[in-house]
C-alpha cells in the first residue's frame, strides 16, 4: 500500500486552513488580552447588585 | 470544482490560497488606515491602555479591509478591464465574487462589534459609517455616476484618524475634524494626478473620472484649486493642540512644495506632458504620497516629543 503524493490543490487548501487557524487563535488571544486589560484598568467594577441579585433569587426560591 | 480545472499557475480556479483572501482586504490601503488611525489615537490627549489601543487599531484595519473586499466584489467587472486592477483576486478568478461578499460582510460586522466592545459606541459608529460610505455611497453609487466620485468618496479614507481619536477620547473635536479634512481635501489632487497618466484605464472601464468627462485641462485646473483649498486646512492644524515644531515645519515646507507642484501641473498641456511621459504629473503624484505621510508622521512625532516632555 502506498500513499499518493498530495495534489497542488490540497497543498493550497492546507495553506488556507492553516492560515485561518492561525487567525482564529490570534483572535482568541486578542479578545483574551482585551478582557484582561479591561478588568485591570482603574475604575473597573461589576455592576452594583449583579452578585447580590443572584444571591437574593437563590434565597428567595426557598420562601 | 474538480481538480481537473486547476491550471499550473493556480489562476482562474476559484480555489484561493490564504494570500489571495488577504489581498482581498487591500493591504496597501489598510496600511494607510492603520497609520492614520494610529496617529489620531496617539495625538489624542487621553492615555489608552496599550492592549486596548492595539486591539482598536486592529479592528479599524479589519473594518477598512472589509470595505475593500466589498469594493472588489462590486467592482469586479471594471477591475477586469483596467490594467492596474486586473490581477486582483476576484477579476483574476482566484476568489469568487460570492466569497468576496461573504468575507466583506462578515468582517464588517465583526470589526464594528469588536471595536464597540474595545473602545465604545462613537468609534464603532464612525467605523460602521466609514464602511457604509466606502462600500455603498462611493463604490455602488458615486464611482460610476459622477466625475465628482473622488471628491465625495474621499471622505471614506479620511475617517480613520477620527476613529483613532474617538477610541481615546470617546468623541469628536476640532483636531480630529481637521485631520479628517486634510485627507479629504488631499484625495482629489492625489487621484486626479494618477488619472492624468492612467487615462486609458478609466476610459476603458467607463468610470467617469474628471479626465474622461471634462478633459485634462479642466482636471489640471481642479488639481490646482483643490491644492489651494488644502493648504489652509493643513496649516490650520498648526493652531491646534496636537501640532508642534515638527508639524509646523513639515506643513509649511510641504504646502509650499505641493502648491508649486500643482502650478507646474496646471501650466502644462498634453503635447508637452506626452513628450516627457507625464514626468511632472508622476512626480506630483509621488509628492502627494509624501505630503500625507509626512504630515501625519509629524503629528506622531510631536505627540511623542510631547509625551517625553520635550515641548509642552
Amino acid at each position: 500500500m502506498s500513499f499518493r503524493e498530495p495534489h497542488e490543490l490540497h497543498k493550497r487548501r492546507g495553506g488556507l486552513n492553516i492560515g485561518v487557524g492561525v487567525v482564529l487563535v490570534l483572535f482568541v488571544a486578542v479578545v483574551f488580552g482585551l478582557t484582561i486589560a479591561k478588568v485591570s484598568t482603574n475604575g473597573f467594577q461589576m455592576k452594583p447588585g449583579a452578585t447580590s441579585g443572584q444571591t437574593q433569587s437563590q434565597t428567595g426560591g426557598g420562601n | 470544482m474538480s481538480d481537473a480545472t486547476i491550471n499550473q499557475a493556480g489562476m482562474a480556479t476559484g480555489e484561493a490560497g490564504f494570500g489571495d483572501y488577504f489581498a482581498l482586504l487591500k493591504p496597501r490601503v489598510m496600511s494607510l488606515v492603520v497609520f492614520t488611525a494610529l496617529v489620531g489615537l496617539a495625538a489624542a490627549p487621553v492615555a489608552v491602555h496599550p492592549m486596548v489601543a492595539f486591539a482598536s487599531i486592529l479592528f479599524i484595519a479589519v473594518g477598512g479591509g472589509a470595505s475593500g473586499a466589498l469594493n472588489m466584489w462590486w467592482d469586479a467587472d471594471i477591475d477586469r478591464v483596467m490594467k492596474r486592477t486586473a490581477r486582483r483576486p476576484v477579476p483574476s478568478g482566484k476568489v469568487t465574487a460570492e466569497n468576496a461578499l461573504a468575507v466583506g460582510l462578515t468582517l464588517s460586522v465583526m470589526s464594528v462589534v469588536m471595536l464597540w466592545l474595545a473602545a465604545g459606541a462613537v468609534a464603532a459608529g464612525l467605523l460602521a459609517f466609514t464602511i457604509f460610505f466606502y462600500a455603498v455611497v462611493y463604490t455602488m453609487w458615486l464611482k460610476r455616476s459622477t466625475p465628482q466620485n473622488i471628491v465625495i468618496g474621499g471622505a471614506a479614507g479620511a475617517f480613520p484618524p477620527m476613529i483613532g481619536w474617538a477610541v481615546a477620547t470617546g468623541g469628536v473635536s476640532v483636531e480630529s475634524v481637521l485631520m479628517f479634512a486634510v485627507i479629504f481635501m488631499w484625495t482629489p489632487p492625489h487621484f486626479w494626478a494618477l488619472a492624468l497618466f492612467m487615462k486609458s484605464d478609466y476610459e476603458n472601464a467607463g468610470v467617469p473620472m474628471l479626465t474622461v468627462t471634462h478633459g485634462r485641462k479642466v482636471t489640471r485646473k481642479h488639481i490646482l484649486v483643490y491644492t489651494i483649498l488644502l493648504a489652509p486646512v493643513a496649516l490650520g492644524l498648526c493652531f491646534t493642540s496636537i501640532a508642534g515644531p515638527a508639524y509646523w515645519t513639515a506643513s509649511i515646507v510641504l504646502n509650499a512644495l505641493f502648491l508649486k507642484g500643482a502650478v507646474d501641473v496646471w501650466r502644462r498641456d498634453e503635447p508637452v506632458a506626452e513628450a516627457d511621459h507625464y514626468k511632472v504629473e508622476k512626480s506630483f503624484f509621488k509628492l502627494s504620497l509624501a505630503y500625507l505621510f509626512v504630515h501625519f508622521g509629524a503629528i506622531l512625532l510631536d505627540a511623542t516629543l510631547k509625551s517625553m516632555g520635550v515641548w509642552a
